[in-house]
């Protein structure tokens, strides 16, 4: 990787996140991979996408480097810094420059709160502000998010969902932080909407010199959004590389099929001959080797066998013994 | 040509505390025998509403319709006695697949039992109704098994027809043990098994990952052709619009702005909203649109075009009253005063 050169801000080294199954009697009678291996390194201002279909580990992957879930192995360094393993006090330290979006910003506020006082709370808990200076940081905050002064006297119910995300990222943003983890930050928003929000994103990159990574199964968000990909399959990226090699040229028999299911409107509609056949198996009973080739029309024994490593090519990484 | 399902000038809203909401503000549409139709439009425009009320299943104590007529197969679903509407048509002639195949199965009961429960009511081998027995409670009717069996087989082979592996053991199962996907293809199984002339797809992929919408959408294509069934599929994902439908009708905000055969919609959209919402959709460059402004509230609409606030077009008689319908070319017409039109 290139951490040689520039140092990241964020580096991911093997790491596996697996949850227990139990049986009658507490017995572990097996285990879910969720995150099954993954590397990689985030560099500072960038746009780093993550996708993949529900149930490949996105989110798990998210939620465990902010320390919500715990690695089972692999380690995660955040400023040069081990976080994998921190105490409740200096996790916390960490917490206020790498923040997390929720998907459901309307879920992750208190409905009871006003939304001035859910706005000052990671301010009350993060810093030493007092009340004058807090109020001055949620009113800049609010008018770069683009939300007027009178939403701070309003209930979260009374806002729109399209409010609501602006509402999720002013909190996270009062903090200064210099990494964001967006997950899905777009599900369940119109098309309308959808857009004035990707374009708050991107000018709040720029004024507030954020990195991102997002996570989300919406690839054309992803490509809009992002300068370099990964797609997960089953709690493994199977294959990572800039955005646009990616979606130009992808190599991976899943990323093809995944792009393949976007329906292109003008196009050729992909619902008359789609190839890809069956669903994802059961993240608890992965198949042998390449976790693809139960869905994939190149499988063969060599397939079955050996569980393909992730492997430079053109500009990319991806993981299959037949590559395109 | 009388359309299968006609919708004409249909107002309806929904008594809340605030106030009367609008929700349908003099909507119509009509669906062919056999032909794909998408409703398509934003969250809050009505699209869902419309669909329920033309199955009539709206809450009686809230919703309250205040004009128009329900056209199905010649008789208006609106007057008609509805015993009989429920007899018939409901459940029978027109079937539904909801949006979400998470919420919509009984955890309790296996998917066999929900299946046969509800053949034993709608199925196309049933009579009408058991005659002389109508009075009995509903719970106490018995199934023929004759019937039962027959309806048994029928199911068999529509699940083989959705690409549902191994059938007779998935009948056993509990629907937690079947993935989105497999609830999904069986609620279409589901809404088929009655030999419906109509069904009312509401959002059907919206909760699946985008490989498996793209075979969902492929399977409600295809058996919606094969089996000669009118399909209404609402939906706010213009994309999965284009994959299947034959023609597209917009809404917004409670009432309908546009409706054309599919590929001059997404080519020659004439409305300002259908216009902007085509260029809202994420590009590659990154450069997307966004309509400026916010859906209005329906408790007191904008007066004229409910788009005026947020049009740019918007001068003189839009402020007024709604726009007519205003056709174009080749089945394709629009409401607005001002819609955009094709270079000569």
């Amino acid at each position: 990787m290139t951490s040689a050169i520039l140092p990241s801000l964020l580096s991911v080294r093997d790491l596996k996140v697996h949850f227990a199954v139990r049986g009658p009697f507490n017995r572990r009678v097996g285990s879910i991979k969720a995150v099954d291996g993954v590397s990689f390194d985030l560099m500072p201002g960038e746009v780093f996408g993550l996708v993949g279909e529900s149930g490949c580990g996105k989110s798990t992957l998210g939620k465990t480097i902010m320390g919500i879930h715990r690695p089972s192995e692999g380690e995660i360094l955040f400023e040069g810094q081990r976080i994998d393993r921190l105490s409740p006090a200096a996790r916390r330290a960490v917490r206020s420059r790498l923040q997390y979006a929720y998907q459901d910003p309307g879920a992750s506020l208190d409905p009871r709160w006003k939304i001035g006082r859910s706005l000052g709370e990671p301010l009350v808990i993060h810093t030493d502000l007092d009340a004058a200076g807090r109020d001055a940081r949620i009113r800049d905050i609010l008018e770069a998010v683009g939300l007027p002064d009178t939403h701070l006297d309003l209930y979260p119910h009374e806002v729109s969902g399209g409010q609501q995300r602006r509402v999720g990222l002013a909190r996270i943003l009062t903090l200064h932080p210099r990494v964001v983890i967006l997950d899905e930050p777009t599900s369940g928003l119109d098309v309308s909407v959808q857009a004035t929000v990707l374009a708050l994103f991107r000018s709040l990159r720029a004024t507030f010199a954020l990195t991102y990574m997002l996570i989300s199964h919406d690839l054309a968000v992803v490509r809009t959004m992002c300068s370099r990909v990964a797609v997960m399959y089953l709690g493994r990226i199977v294959e990572t590389g800039p955005t646009e090699a990616i979606f130009e040229r992808p190599r991976h028999p899943y990323t093809r099929s995944l792009l393949a299911a976007i329906p292109k409107i003008g196009g050729v509609r992909v619902t008359r001959d789609f190839w890809l056949q069956g669903e994802p198996p059961d993240p608890g009973n992965i198949p042998s080797g390449c976790r693809f080739r139960t869905r994939c029309p190149k499988a063969t024994d060599l397939c079955a066998r050996e569980e393909p490593a992730l492997s430079t090519l053109g500009q990319g990484s991806v993981a299959c013994h037949f590559p395109d | 040509m009388t359309a299968l399902l006609a919708v004409e000038d249909l107002s309806l809203g929904f008594a809340t505390e605030a106030g009367f909401a609008s929700v349908l503000d003099r909507v119509s549409l009509s669906v062919e025998r056999g032909r794909v139709v998408g409703l398509v439009g934003e969250s809050g425009c009505g699209k869902t509403t419309l669909a329920r009320a033309i199955l009539g299943v709206l809450p009686r104590d809230q919703a309250r319709i205040t004009g128009g007529r329900v056209w199905f197969r010649g008789t208006d679903l609106l007057t008609a006695d509805p015993e009989v509407v429920n007899r018939t048509v409901r459940g029978r002639a027109i079937t539904f697949v909801p949006q979400d195949p998470f919420t919509s199965f009984n955890p309790l009961f296996t998917v066999g039992e929900q299946v046969m429960e509800i053949l034993k009511w709608k199925s196309p081998r049933a009579a009408a109704l058991p005659a002389g027995r109508s009075w009995l409670p509903a719970v106490v009717s018995r199934y023929p098994a004759d019937r039962r069996r027959a309806d048994v087989d029928a199911v068999l082979e529509l699940l083989d027809a959705v690409q549902l592996p191994r059938p007779d053991q998935l009948l056993r199962k509990y629907p937690h043990e079947l993935s989105g996907g497999q609830r999904q293809r069986l609620m279409i199984a589901m809404a088929l098994l009655p030999g419906p002339d109509l069904v009312i797809a509401d959002e059907p992929t919206t909760a699946l990952d985008v490989t498996i919408q793209a075979q969902v959408l492929g399977l409600i294509r295809r058996l919606a052709s094969e089996r000669n069934v009118a399909v209404l599929l609402t939906t706010h994902d213009l994309g999965a619009a284009y994959e299947i439908c034959d023609a597209v009708a917009v809404m917004y905000a409670g009432q309908d702005v546009e409706s054309a055969p599919v590929d001059r919609f997404f080519a020659n959209p004439a409305h300002p909203y259908t216009k902007k919402l085509l260029a809202s959709l994420p590009r590659a460059d990154g450069s997307a649109g966004g309509i400026p402004g916010e859906v209005p509230g329906l408790i007191a609409p904008p007066g004229g075009c409910r788009f005026h606030p947020r049009c740019e077009r918007a001068a003189g008689p839009c402020f007024e009253a709604r726009p007519p319908v205003e056709p174009l070319e080749s089945g394709h017409w629009v409401r607005c005063y001002h819609p955009h039109r094709e270079a000569p």
